[in-house]
């Protein structure tokens, strides 16, 4: 057992990871979540709105992270659709459109059809240039977008009128898997102008990047899909009504595979480490 | 007589709805005193306007509209055409009206404003550009949609440009004192003070890699990160693929370098040549080697695991910026049993290179490694100027923890932890901002 | 000259960028600057384009080995390019019936969305999800207990890895929320590792990473720093 561990196929590795997801996926394993702080500043930040107040969502990802982060754009959009607020999507990736036009047909379109586009949601689309587009839209979003994501000009949408930069929203929602993304925003336009409010969901490895502009800068942050299971809770308990669409339980259900897969890797590790040691008292290992 | 019974009927109800009307719809007073001046420190988009708040702010007032017109034309007044700006909050007596502009182009003004008379005199004059002033109203808006008489500024007003943003004074201080101290201490270098750098790992094993790759017959990869060249960590990385392309050379090695950027793919063919010709080995030089791939990251990824399991380089490079193909490639590397060597400024991904890779350049060692490989005085004082910037942030740090520790300690009411804490939150909000 | 005028324009673009941040008159040169560089980049895809059809085309002509490979990613290519270029299947924008290519590019049931959809999605997603094996085959390989550092990085690891789930959460459930040991229930620990320790090297090492940027930017501006230009006399 020792020279098999020893030398152990890391096909097997793959192959216990593999199962210890695929079993919670399949028999839909779910386990209780309990709000932290962070998520529960975030959902404070959107409480403290009004109805027509105006949110800049800021969708900054693509497909490969919409395991992670998917599920907290849902619950974003959710939550300001049932608050009533005035939804700006936008995004700076170039992919990031899909996934805003996912959101829409999902969430809105599906659950809200009494909302209409140009008056309750408008989706602006993708601007290349990265930061660049945060440092011109800050003080002027007309100079790039003369138009929304189908080619509409921002003129004939009446919820654009009176909109002439971000500094009119009054909050910026930024889901984000990388550059340009949460960083970028921190610094090109809640830093030098703090009137506006943040807050953000990324992915687990920019999470602890993040931690050092809480709360100056951003007041709540939701980090990997703890952070969406966490926030989709507040929002579902708070109007989810009694049963819910399963659509709304997304990170929670992908919670349980991530529990059996952290207990394999530290199974892991704890095996590692006593095959170590054994090689250790056998003298193979200095 | 019935006609008159109703008209007598239909007067009183007139009569007690007439009375009933202002109580059931009275209009809030309107603000007072509304004042504009430019806003400081800005390049002539910003006027601030304040005002008395209503005294029906408590009771009856919603919210303030605030409207802008254009009000005058070089000299010429003209009839302001008032547009909403914002709608501000009950209780707030300030707003800054944005994306103003000083002036306007000649067609401009024509296209806008040609109609008016007035207007066509001043264009007649012949200016290319004539000055805007503009004219503000704040209307107090009731809750039940009524609206107050509006409140207008007085006389037209024009926003005016610093030339220098006061804000950021002392962003530029620390500027010049960081800039000042690399520049310092590369004249000093090039004057010839000796300036001594730690050893870093992972540049030290470059030879051994290199050499590695040439003894097994294999090639030697290397990645310059995922990013474009305006990304300095793609620069630094391409400083480095000069050294690595140099050695390669002389050990008549191949060294393949695919690319997520095609700017980036021609910058790296310029450096590889150059070294190249510098190693004396110009016939070596095969520029299909350095190609392009793909932008999308994990197509490129997809691409690279594909050509290192096939192919089998020896000794992998990945230096620049990279994001959640770090540890697939250095896992994928780690299969192979290439050695493979690492650096980025990327924090969230130095975990994956620090346990996938043998050695790893870290953040700050990362751009050292242009000064450490070609070791000129120069590059070495840039160092030293670095260091200076972390004396002053580590300086600050210590003082910062210190001040609020003892206004703790003497607490935080007494006149010395008073002025402490003012002092942390002025140094917070306003130097560092 | 062929290493001085780009030093020059190095050293022009980046100054004015600096500049721009400080006197607000100049503000739009430094956007200007950032701009061209869009341009360049944009222009910059024709050129890779060309270089990946030679590369791939080379390697078919030759018959090297893996050359199939090279058929699929020209196929891929080039279907991707006319089918999205040509907005083949996409109807017009009702607001402008006459125009062809009037109509929204990403239009649902096209035969651009449907390559998003059912190719370009699961394969990104795919690979992003390879990670997760990666990371289980990192860590049995590379998390020994070596020393005492390596003893209290594996001891956070577990509490970071059990606090993100709910097992952190049942194993310390037995400790209520309000009482003085509330701290060491395991999902309030890795919340506190994660503000204070974790905070606290990643200060470090960003203070660090952003002296050592702006001294390599300010060394390329200055041309001290010249490798990246490649070949050419001084």
């Amino acid at each position: 057992m020792y020279e098999f561990l020893k030398n152990l196929d890391r096909r097997w590795i793959f192959l216990l990871m593999f199962v210890s997801v695929a079993i919670p996926v399949l028999f839909e394993l779910t386990f209780p979540e309990k709000a932290t702080g962070l998520a529960k500043a975030v959902f404070d930040e959107i409480e403290a709105l009004d109805p027509g107040d105006k949110v800049l969502m800021a969708w900054d990802f693509d497909p490969a992270s919409e395991g992670e982060l998917g599920p907290m754009a849902t619950a974003f959009t959710y939550h300001c659709a049932t608050k009533g607020l005035k939804m700006y999507y936008m995004s700076l990736w170039p992919v990031g459109p899909q996934m805003v036009d996912d959101n829409i047909a999902n969430v809105i379109n599906a659950d809200f059809p009494d909302l209409e586009y140009g008056v309750d949601y408008v989706n602006l689309g993708y601007k290349s240039g990265y930061e660049g587009v945060i440092k011109v839209i800050v003080t002027d979003l007309r100079a790039l977008y003369t138009t929304d994501a189908h080619g509409t000009s921002v003129r004939d949408i009446p919820m654009m009128r009176g909109v002439e930069s971000i500094q009119h929203m009054d909050l910026i929602i930024n889901v984000s898997a990388g550059y340009a993304g949460t960083p970028e925003w921190v610094l090109f336009a809640v830093t030098p102008y703090p009137d506006l409010r943040m807050v953000a969901g990324v992915t687990g490895v920019q999470a602890p990047m993040l931690y050092p502009y809480i709360p100056e800068q951003i007041p709540g942050l939701l980090g990997a899909i703890k952070g969406a299971a966490e926030y989709e809770k507040l929002v579902m308990d708070a109007y989810g009504g009694p049963d819910p669409p399963r659509k709304y339980f997304k990170g929670k259900l992908r919670m349980g595979p991530q529990l059996v897969a952290h207990i394999m890797i530290i199974c892991l590790i704890i095996v590692a480490n006593l095959v170590y040691f054994t090689g250790k008292r056998r003298g193979e290992v200095s | 007589m019935q006609s008159r019974l109703i008209g007598s009927w239909l007067a009183a109800s007139l009569s007690l709805g007439g009375a009933a009307a202002p109580a059931l719809a009275r209009t809030p007073a309107r603000p007072t005193n509304l004042i504009a001046v430019d806003h400081p420190w800005d390049d002539a988009q910003k006027i601030d306007l304040t005002w008395e708040l209503s005294p029906d702010d408590a009771d009856l007032v919603q919210s303030y509209q605030v409207l802008k017109a254009v009000a005058r034309i070089g000299e010429a007044e003209i009839p302001p055409e008032f547009k909403v700006v914002e709608f501000v909050p009950a209780g707030r007596d300030s707003f800054t009206v944005r994306g103003l502009g000083r002036e306007l182009k000649r067609w401009q003004v024509q296209q806008e404003f040609g109609e008016i008379e007035a207007v066509a005199a001043e264009l007649a004059k012949g200016d290319k550009t004539l000055h805007i002033g503009y004219a503000f109203q704040v209307i107090a808006r009731g809750k039940d949609g009524s609206v107050s008489t509006p409140l207008q500024t007085t006389i037209p007003i024009t926003p005016s440009m610093q030339w220098f943003d006061g804000n950021r004074r002392y962003f530029l201080a620390t500027v010049f004192i960081f800039c000042g101290a690399v520049v310092f201490f590369i004249e000093a270098g090039r004057r010839g003070r000796t300036l001594k750098i730690r050893k870093i790992a992972g540049l030290e094993a470059v030879d051994e890699a290199v050499g590695r790759a040439t003894e097994m017959g294999r090639s030697v990869l290397f990645i310059i990160g995922i990013q474009d060249m305006n990304d300095i960590q793609t620069i630094a990385g391409i400083n480095i693929l000069a050294r690595v392309s140099k050695t390669a050379a002389t050990y008549d090695a191949k060294i393949e370098v695919p690319t997520c950027r095609a700017l980036v793919m021609t910058t790296a063919r310029e450096t590889v040549h150059a070294a190249f010709m510098e190693a004396g080995r110009p016939d070596a030089y095969n520029e299909d080697l350095i190609y392009y791939v793909t932008d999308e990251q994990f197509g490129f990824v997809a691409y690279l695991q594909g050509m290192m399991v096939r192919e089998k380089p020896a000794a992998c490079f990945y230096m620049g910026s990279f994001f959640a193909e770090s540890l697939i490639l250095a896992e994928t590397g780690n299969s192979i049993g290439a050695i493979q060597i690492a650096g980025t400024a990327q924090p969230a991904q130095l975990p994956f290179f620090v346990a996938a890779c043998d050695y790893t350049l870290i953040g700050e060692e990362f751009f050292a490694a242009s000064a450490y490989l070609t070791g000129t005085p120069e590059e070495l004082g840039s160092l030293k100027g670095q260091d200076v910037g972390k004396l002053i942030v580590g300086a600050g740090i210590i003082g910062g923890v210190l001040a609020l520790t003892l206004a703790n300690l003497v607490g935080p009411a007494s006149p010395f932890g008073t002025f402490l804490l003012d002092a942390v939150l002025y140094f917070k909000t306003v130097v560092l901002t | 000259m062929k290493r001085l005028i780009p030093l020059w324009i190095t050293a022009i673009a980046g100054v004015v960028m600096i500049v721009s941040y400080f006197i607000p008159f100049t503000q739009g040169w430094g956007e200007d600057a950032g701009i061209y560089f869009d341009i360049l980049a944009a222009i910059a895809f024709i050129l890779g384009g060309g270089n990946i059809l030679k590369i791939h085309l080379k390697k078919i002509s030759d018959r090297v080995a893996g050359w199939g490979y090279s058929v699929i990613l020209l196929t891929a290519f080039l279907a991707t390019l006319f089918i999205g270029l040509g907005k083949i299947g996409v109807h017009p924008n009702p607001q402008y019936p006459g125009y062809t290519w009037s109509g929204y590019y990403r239009q649902m049931d096209t035969p651009f969305w449907w390559l998003y959809e059912y190719v370009f999605k699961p394969l990104t997603a795919t690979m992003f999800a390879m990670l997760a094996f990666y990371i289980a085959s990192a860590a049995f390989r590379a998390f020994r207990a070596k020393n005492i550092e390596a003893v209290l990085l594996l001891g956070t690891a577990f509490i970071i890895l059990l606090g993100r789930t709910f097992a952190g959460v049942w194993l310390t459930s037995g400790i209520p929320d309000d009482s003085a040991f509330a701290g060491l229930k395991i999902e309030n620990l890795s919340v506190y590792i994660m503000q204070v320790f974790n905070t606290a090297g990643n200060r470090a090492i960003m203070i660090g990473i952003a002296l050592g940027i702006a001294s390599t930017s300010l060394k390329v501006i200055l041309g001290v720093d010249r490798s990246w230009l490649g070949s050419g006399e001084e």
